[in-house]
């Protein structure tokens, strides 16, 4: 199948060099993401059927070096396109003047929260990765543990030891994690909270699917993890149950956005009007199972129910100002867990 | 030093000729590549570890036309201190943290008419942006009130101690300090200890498969040091694999308070996270380096000591402690400080099994990668730097000490066949086999179970690398690729610096200068290493930016990393030549290319031989010094099993690990063989 589309694909392209050599060269477009390298070739692809005329040059790293270059560069942009970046990161952009307010072709059709609320918006959103809560129902059972329904059944003493959770140092997932607690449950509401949850804690881990990894694996009965990671492993077999805590959930969502100043800006629009039309929807749609087009999505196998519905109205803008305070308080109260506990 | 000694000896002392500027030529080139490859980054590294940021508010004036021309200068430090935004005194911040003057204006809105405008008081002081725009001017510059939510102000570069001062005041980081110590003497101790009675057995009894048990303890060295951190995780961690077997022994009433007790882990989901299971991971990596350095001072013990001991009727146990012990304590102290600075340095037991017992290299990672916080990053490598610099000094000092022990007239101790001793030793061999044996057995079991421990079936599933994080099987490609290209370049390079060095004529300071340069990669950390690569590669103003993110980056950070022993190695086999091959060569106008390749090489056969290996075998395991340096194009199979484990694909992680294992031991069988076809083929000479 993959040798077919490639052959059509060569043959677009070859038509669209043909057809567009007259007019002009082809224009190459940079564009910055964290998306995984084995999805940007479908992405690449699937766009230059419908533009062929517009090659795509790639950088691709992880969610915070991309951030960290970006922002380094931003007094002599590299980048034309960010395609793919946490909109938590995007919002940081946007306070520093680097992003171009451009409102693309279909925006009428995506849910509202999958925008920038300025207007016109300075960014789009993609799809979401979603906060969860993975259960090993197993290791429940043998350790006699009643299955939690919600983010304040994790503090009950009965999971002490129980729990793991990704550092929000580290993982964009254990980010959202906390700076949706603070929404949910109000700034000190939500620390004491935090403060609660850490007594039941056994460790914090650097990655964020790794908790759901290793309750997949009973090292550790319950992660709190993303639902994605979660219907992946169980998917593989393993016995978990994927929890979508009742007082709602974090989620984050990748984005797009123009970078401002670049050269080619006509170029730059097409490459977004395509990024939130329904086929690049559907392409999301193969990873991930919240995108930005409502009810376009098809279920994906394992995922729980409900969960467009508990995702929490996401104040993105204070949670990217707000970043490295968090991080901070989060770090003096939590991070050291260096010493036994009693 | 001795060498220079013997290089200056010649009677013949020829003016320099064309082959002396050519061998000067190429130390100055190796000596620049040493020069960029080690000394610039490190200095690059301090002086980050010493940049600080802060906002000079008071370097800022502003002015508001509310519609009836320009008010009042006023002083954005004032305003500040007005609304509460600062506190008084100096306002430190990140690189990259900004500050929105409109924020000093409570009034402010961006649909207002009103217009501002803003200066600098001095040029260069940080100043601000326009649209990401740097303005260093001190001109006024005026702004409508939406086009003045767009400027931010830029804290001002300044040199300090502020991010030492931050460090020593963050508990969670400094408490770090007391953890790595506390386990690099714990490690040290015990893996002396055990390695003492492994090289006693080996060097002083008479029991069965010495040369065998010789091989296998050198298996550590061929794996990367997250193998036996994943190995605790399957035997002891949550659903040990122990404990699951003597279940299936004793059955699950008498093994349920061993699960409830190993479930009480104080850092990670049981008691083999933290301190316990880097100890134990860290006494398997570190084993053969502390035995290779024993067993070689036990092997030379003078027998007479022993027969005049005998003689004056000692009693066993006192011929240990006042022969035995003394004669070898030179090599327990210089073992005793490797195993020190390879623990203390060492970053990935640690990440693997460290759970929440913070140590300084996993520090590093987590500053520079977990939270891009480079001048952090560069604080903890400075620290880090102190005590492995400090083991290496006192190293080095203890080592002159040992080569005055020798004495020509030594007499080689040959043990005697003693049954009890013999077989109580064998059994202790057989433990320590096992051990090693057993931590790879358990990761080669781990990685073809399909899924550990609700289904035990056997499959290749977690070989399919492509689908997990950390690159792939384009990374194991990647990591042969590295390996043989640091193998090759390195033998290349370190085997020429050395000949310089040994062969070279005069330029006694320059010698020196540069078998200092040589020596210093030893005592640099990995992870201290490949961090100060980024900040100096990685700067645009730099002409070997093009470096960065390239398979030749990683290829110089390895090569440099591992600089050190293979010089040593080089340098040692060099000695063995007498320096009048090159007096007789130079007298009959031959130039010295003739005879470094006719004669040298030749005879330096085995020892470039084992460089390559070396270079080779610890390409392939290294993490440390490449996690910074990795590109999506080049990610290193030793980098994918750290990258997998982080993500929680364990199983994936031990496959790649028995990868490599596998890898070098293939490579690691062919040197043998190709060393035995050299050793006949250029050897010949050394037998009668």
């Amino acid at each position: 199948m993959s040798r077919i589309s490639a052959g059509r694909g060569l043959l677009a392209l070859a038509a669209g060099v043909l057809l567009a050599w007259p007019a002009s060269a082809k224009t190459e477009l940079t564009v910055y993401t964290a998306v995984e390298a084995e999805d940007l070739k479908r992405y690449a692809e699937a766009f230059n059927k419908d533009h062929p005329d517009i090659e795509i040059k790639w950088v691709r790293d992880s969610t915070g070096i991309v951030t960290a270059k970006l922002l380094a560069e931003k007094d002599n942009p590299q980048a034309d396109v960010i395609w793919g970046l946490a909109a938590t990161s995007l919002l940081l952009m946007k306070g520093e003047g680097m992003l171009e307010p451009y409102a693309p072709k279909g925006l009428a059709a995506l849910d509202p929260k999958f925008r920038d609320q300025d207007d016109p918006p300075y960014w789009t959103g993609m799809d979401a990765w979603v906060a969860s809560v993975c259960v090993n129902t197993v290791e429940a059972e043998k350790n006699k543990l009643p299955m939690p329904a919600s983010w304040e059944d994790l503090t009950k003493p009965v999971y002490k030891g129980h729990v793991a959770m990704p550092n929000p140092n580290s993982s964009g997932t254990g980010f959202l994690d906390v700076s949706s607690w603070l929404q949910i449950f109000g700034e000190e509401g939500g620390w004491d909270f935090m403060d609660r949850l850490h007594q039941n804690i056994s460790h914090y881990t650097h990655s964020g699917s790794k908790p759901c990894k290793q309750a997949a694996a009973g090292e550790v009965p319950i992660g709190v993890s993303f639902a994605f990671r979660g219907a992946k492993s169980k998917a593989a077999g393993a016995p978990l149950e994927i929890i979508v805590p009742k007082e709602g959930i974090g989620w984050d969502m990748e984005a797009t956005a123009i970078v401002a100043g670049t050269d080619d800006l006509e170029a730059a629009k097409t490459l977004v009007d395509w990024s939130v039309s329904e086929t690049a929807n559907k392409l999301y749609n193969e990873g991930y199972a919240v995108v930005a087009i409502p009810g376009l999505a098809k279920p994906v196998k394992h995922f729980p129910e409900g969960i467009t519905e508990a995702m929490i109205d996401n104040n993105f803008e204070w949670a990217a100002q707000n970043r490295k305070r968090i991080l901070g308080e989060w770090q003096s109260r939590y991070d050291s867990k260096s010493e036994p506990k009693s | 030093m001795a060498e220079t000694a013997t290089a200056e000896a010649p009677v013949v002392r020829p003016k320099l000729g064309r082959d002396d500027w050519i061998l000067r030529g190429f130390m100055a080139v190796i000596g620049l590549y040493l020069v960029v490859a080690l000394a610039l980054p490190l200095y690059f590294m301090l002086s980050k570890s010493v940049a600080t940021y802060s906002f000079r508010l008071d370097g800022y004036e502003l002015q508001v036309d509310r519609g009836g021309g320009w008010g009042e200068t006023l002083n954005a430090l004032d305003l500040a201190l007005a609304q509460g935004l600062v506190e008084p005194g100096a306002q430190r911040a990140a690189a990259d943290e900004r500050l929105s003057p409109a924020k000093l204006f409570p009034d402010f809105s961006f649909r207002a008419e009103t217009r501002y405008r803003l200066r600098n008081t001095e040029p260069t002081e940080g100043g601000f942006l326009v649209r990401g725009e740097a303005v260093t001017s001190t001109e006024w510059q005026a702004f409508s009130s939406n086009d003045f939510r767009r400027v931010a102000l830029r804290p001002a570069p300044g040199l300090g101690l502020g991010n030492y001062l931050e460090y020593f005041s963050t508990p969670a980081l400094f408490r770090s300090i007391f953890n790595s110590l506390e386990i690099a003497l714990i490690s040290t101790v015990i893996t002396v200890s055990l390695a003492f009675v492994f090289a006693y057995a080996l060097t002083r009894s008479c029991m069965a498969f010495r040369p065998a048990f010789r091989v296998i303890a050198m298996i550590p060295i061929l794996v990367p040091s997250l193998l036996p951190g994943i190995a605790l995780v399957y035997l002891f961690g949550a659903q040990s694999m122990v404990l699951k077997v003597l279940e299936a022994l004793l059955g699950a009433e008498a093994v349920a308070p061993l699960w409830a007790w190993l479930r009480d882990g104080a850092y990670g989901p049981s008691a083999i996270y933290g301190p316990t299971g880097i100890v134990i991971s860290e006494v398997f990596f570190t084993f053969p380096h502390a035995l290779i350095i024993i067993v070689t001072a036990l092997s030379i013990a003078d027998a007479r000591l022993y027969e005049a001991a005998v003689a004056l009727r000692a009693r066993p146990a006192r011929i240990f402690l006042t022969v035995t012990l003394p004669g070898a304590r030179y090599g327990l102290i210089s073992a005793a400080f490797v195993v020190f600075t390879l623990v203390i340095t060492d970053f990935g037991a640690p990440k693997v099994i460290g759970g929440q017992f913070n140590v300084l290299a996993v520090d590093v990672y987590k500053q520079v990668i977990g939270q891009q916080n480079f001048e952090m990053g560069a604080v903890v490598s400075m620290i880090l730097l102190i005590p492995a610099v400090a083991a290496f000094v006192v190293d080095r000092q203890v080592q002159k000490r040992q080569v005055a022990l020798l004495s020509a007239r030594a007499v080689a101790y040959q043990p005697q066949p003693d049954r009890r001793f013999d077989s109580l030793m064998l059994a202790y061999s057989l433990a320590v086999a096992l051990f090693m044996f057993g931590i790879l057995a358990v990761c080669q079991y781990a990685a073809l179970i399909k899924f550990w421990p609700y289904d035990l079936s056997l499959g290749l599933a977690n070989y399919n690398f492509d689908v997990m994080d950390g690159g792939g099987w384009a990374s194991y490609g990647n990591s042969i690729r590295m390996a043989l290209y640091s193998a090759v370049f390195g033998t290349v390079i370190v085997f020429l610096g050395a000949y310089m060095v040994e062969k070279g004529r005069r330029m006694r300071l320059g010698r020196a200068g540069f078998q200092f340069l040589a020596m210093m990669p030893m005592a640099v950390p990995g992870m201290v290493l490949g961090l100060s690569y980024i900040f100096f590669f990685n700067d645009p103003a730099n002409p070997l930016n093009f470096l960065y993110g390239t398979m030749g980056i990683l290829v110089i950070c390895t090569v440099t990393h591992f600089y050190t022993v293979a010089h040593l190695t080089a340098v040692t086999a060099l000695k063995q030549m007498d320096p009048e091959f090159e007096s007789v060569s130079a007298s009959l106008k031959q130039p010295f290319t003739k005879v470094f390749a006719r004669v040298t090489v030749p005879v330096c056969a085995p020892a470039i031989l084992d460089i390559w290996i070396y270079l080779f075998v610890n390409a392939m395991t290294t993490v440390s010094a490449v996690v910074f340096l990795y590109s999506p194009d080049t990610t290193l199979a030793s980098v994918a099993v750290l990258n997998m484990d982080d993500a929680g694909d364990i199983a994936p992680a031990a496959a790649m690990g028995m990868m490599i294992f596998y890898t070098n031991a293939a490579v690691r069988l062919l040197h043998a063989a190709a060393s035995h076809g050299i050793h006949r083929r250029t050897q010949a000479w050394r037998r009668r």
